[in-house]
């Protein structure tokens, strides 16, 4: 499940990304309105996506390292 | 994971909160206030502060319970939860230092509330410096004693000595008397933001302990075996 969750934020990024080449000579382009506060919203949401991401998957590691600790002992 | 501990999926909704609307909100500019958009960092910067002292309170009562009943693991609970505290005291040091450097000219300015957060975070450092620098056989005992007494400075330093003279922060000056939020700065929705900017950052530093607590005692268990 975690790894769908996973895949599914990478490939929103990568299509973001191609979202941002096809319009980027639009002026109407809605990450350039507001003084482009959109771009920082996008860059610090996207940390803090990889960051939760990296969490999971340490939260899992240690999951099963007491499983295994469980099973030996 | 995440279904079974729903606390931690609440983190990640919470903190989506001021990492979307903490951008879109409409911030007031009133004359004479200069903070313009920087009030922005009352969703990042001060929840740092918040969560160091929750984080910090949870260490205490750690220690306090593992002083009356001796259990390892109570002393366990309470160095994690002093660790990431004062790691989130050193995010809420540098980040200010950021933005003091813009809005009050150097990232230093010797101002009571920085000076008061440094002293507080010194000595917790100390009580790191105390807890390895002895035997195992007092560590536990000696770092939860010592605890208590860093726990009962870290609110004089950080509310009361900075009330006791003018600050820099925005409230701090001349009668106003809140070194932390100059009522002009914000409205109800931006206070609502910050609140649950304040719990998302908090569980997210919980969630980021109990990982630091199971490795830790899987690291004793390892040991005993």
């Amino acid at each position: 499940m975690y790894k769908k969750i996973f895949f599914t934020a990478i490939a929103t990024l990568i299509l973001s990304i191609v979202s941002f080449a096809q319009t980027q000579n639009a002026t109407s382009d809605v990450m350039r309105t507001n003084g482009k506060i959109y771009v920082v919203m996008a860059v610090c949401i996207t940390i803090l996506v990889g960051l939760i991401i990296y969490l999971i998957s340490l939260d899992r590691k240690v999951s099963t390292l007491e499983k295994e600790f469980k099973g030996e002992a | 994971m995440l279904k079974k501990n729903w606390w931690k999926t609440l983190s990640i909704l919470l903190l989506l909160v001021p990492f979307t609307f903490g951008f879109l909100v409409d911030v007031p500019e009133p004359a004479g206030v200069p903070l313009q958009h920087t009030i922005r960092n009352l969703f990042f910067h001060v929840p740092m502060w918040f969560g160091m002292m929750i984080l910090l309170l949870i260490s205490v009562i750690n220690a306090i319970i593992y002083l009356v009943n001796q259990q390892e693991k109570y002393d366990v609970y309470a160095t994690a939860y002093a660790k990431t505290g004062v790691i989130f005291g050193l995010l809420g040091i540098v980040t200010g230092a950021i933005w003091a450097n813009y809005q009050w000219g150097q990232p230093w300015s010797g101002d009571a509330k920085q000076n008061g957060a440094a002293i507080a975070i010194l000595i917790y450092l100390a009580y790191f410096v105390l807890r390895n620098s002895v035997t195992a056989d007092k560590q536990a005992r000696l770092s939860a004693v010592y605890n208590i007494f860093a726990f009962c400075m870290l609110f004089p330093t950080l509310w009361i000595m900075p009330r006791l003279v003018e600050s820099l922060h925005p409230g701090g000056q001349g009668s106003q008397g809140n070194p932390a939020l100059n009522p002009k700065d914000n409205t109800p929705i931006m206070r609502l933001i910050f609140w649950l900017a304040v719990a998302g950052w908090t569980l997210l530093a919980t969630w980021i302990t109990t990982l630091k607590i199971r490795i830790e005692l899987l690291h004793n268990q390892y040991n005993n075996d």
